[in-house]
């Protein structure tokens, strides 16, 4: 089971151990990690499940698709280069560790 | 694989008045039969009413499209009731194409634009229907917010002149009793299809659209190049089928899940943070649009049962949103719960498009009432407006009390 860290807007840290094939957000929403939003249940349609990837791991993530892309531009936390919708990122033993941070605000 | 022939069968018709009045009884049989039922009355089809296989149906949209209608009706049998949705009821890449467009129009950018209005038309209904009800003793929740706010504000962002917006609402019954059988149902709403189509379809054109507007905003994309323009009157039709009925219910049933639950009231009174929370639990309670069906693209298999090509797939969104396996304690309206992953709002490629800017009527609607009105209180027995996909109020009497 890949393990996920997340770094809270306070900066403590929450490690959830995730399932193969399930998002990062479905794994931050089912152990109740604060600040994943994620209104629109995971369809990319509403930017309340951003976070930003750790620079370490940013470049094992495939690049976001287009509608991934538009949906960041409406981040209520600005866009970075690493901001990611964490409902697009689907989890692989490859991504066994995956730090990501929480913004300060979703909407 | 399962043996088809040990699919439940039962003897239930989703359609029937007394299931369309309390749906919740017949949900509870279907889940607790099976992943995967048949219903006697449609031998033909199957039903899904849990919400882990709800999910899986609408987030494969390869193997269960949605190109063969969105209703009971097939359309690779049976022609549809009206040209057919070049978004709903179309599969990729058309569909691909047409979303990109419509999903970048209705964004969460697009709100926080169109907030300010929203919010200003929201306080301005409220104020009115507490002066209303503190001169009447009552008003009637349905006639007097739920159904004249969506009305104003949408249209007047998609672009549409003034007057005659009831065409709106005939409309819209009408496309969603034909997703459904053909029953008296559908046959008393689509009395008027010819006249009320011939006005939403002029309306779809673009000398009758406000320049900017979401409606404008198609023709934009058409002029770009990113769609076919011989298209673009067909994708304004969608803000007009699908924009409006779904959230003059989905106010309404808020406001009905509010005014009987007076506890959570207060706390949404309390902490007028809850108004997004509490409008988007009000979907999972009881949602809008109860049943969607997608069609098997290729024999398959749903939770191990088989599934035939072709075959048409009913999906209970309202009964997944109550599912046990999924929620806990689903009966209960409770405005601090975190419902995502609810089906109100569909999931996958299909998802509603306009969930953005439905959330921000909800929330804004809400907030100006929590802000405002200490107390709701029920006045008097409700009717409800039965529709075949719809849950819908035809009218709710309440009492507002202010702060």
């Amino acid at each position: 089971m890949p393990t996920v860290f997340f770094v809270l807007s306070d900066g403590r840290e929450q490690a959830v151990h995730g399932s193969l094939g399930a998002s990062v957000m479905q794994t931050a929403t089912g152990a109740g990690v604060p600040g994943i939003v994620a209104e629109c249940g995971g369809s990319a349609m509403c930017a309340t499940c951003h976070v930003y990837v750790d620079p370490d791991w940013i470049d094992r993530l495939s690049q976001p698709l287009a509608n991934e892309s538009e949906m960041l531009d409406c981040t209520a936390s600005e866009r970075l280069s690493n901001s990611r919708l964490s409902c697009q990122i689907k989890l692989s033993a490859m991504l066994d560790g995956l730090r990501v941070r929480i913004p300060e605000r979703q909407q | 694989m399962t043996d088809s022939a040990s699919i439940p069968e039962l003897d239930v018709d989703p359609y029937a008045f007394d299931n369309l009045i309390d749906p919740y009884p017949m949900h509870e049989r279907l889940r607790e039969s099976g992943p995967v039922v048949r219903l006697t009355p449609y031998g033909t089809l199957l039903a899904c009413a849990r919400h882990a296989e709800v999910h899986a149906v609408f987030s494969d949209h390869a193997r269960f499209i949605s190109g063969a209608g969105v209703g009971l009706t097939n359309f690779n049998l049976e022609k549809p009731f009206r040209p057919k949705s070049l978004i709903l009821e179309v599969d990729p890449p058309l569909h691909t194409q047409h979303r990109a467009v419509l999903s970048r129009i209705l964004s969460p950018k697009t709100v926080t634009q169109i907030r300010a209005v929203f919010t200003a038309e929201a306080e301005a209904m409220v104020d009115r229907c507490l002066e209303k009800s503190q001169a009447d003793g009552q008003i009637d929740a349905i006639h007097e917010l739920a159904q004249p706010y969506p009305l104003k504000v949408f249209p007047d962002a998609v672009g549409l002149e003034p007057g005659a917006r009831e065409n709106l609402l005939i409309y819209g019954d009408m496309v969603f009793n034909s997703m459904g059988p053909r029953n008296e149902l559908l046959a008393k709403s689509a009395e008027r299809v010819g006249e009320v189509t011939q006005w939403i379809m002029k309306h779809c054109q673009r000398e009758n659209l406000r320049p900017g507007g979401f409606g404008d905003q198609i023709y934009q994309a058409a002029d770009a190049g990113e769609i076919d323009p011989a298209n673009a009157p067909m994708l304004v039709r969608s803000f007009l089928s699908a924009g409006v009925d779904t959230t003059i219910n989905g106010i309404g049933n808020a406001l009905y899940a509010l005014a009987h639950h007076p506890d959570q009231y207060a706390m949404l009174h309390a902490d007028t943070a809850l108004a997004r929370p509490a409008f988007e639990e009000a979907l999972r309670w009881e949602s809008t649009v109860q049943t969607f069906f997608r069609t098997a693209a290729h024999d398959t298999e749903i939770a191990g049962v088989p599934v035939r090509e072709n075959t048409k797939v009913l999906c209970m969104l309202a009964s997944a949103n109550r599912d046990p396996r999924k929620w806990p304690d689903p009966n209960r309206y409770d405005v601090k719960r975190r419902p995502t992953g609810h089906m109100a709002l569909g999931a996958g490629i299909h998802g509603c498009v306009g969930q953005a800017v439905a959330r921000l009527e909800g929330e804004v609607v809400l907030t100006a009432l929590a802000r405002r009105v200490k107390r709701i209180e029920v006045a008097g027995p409700h009717t409800r407006r039965l529709n075949n996909t719809l849950r819908a109020l035809d009218t709710l009497p309440l009492r507002f009390t202010p702060v």
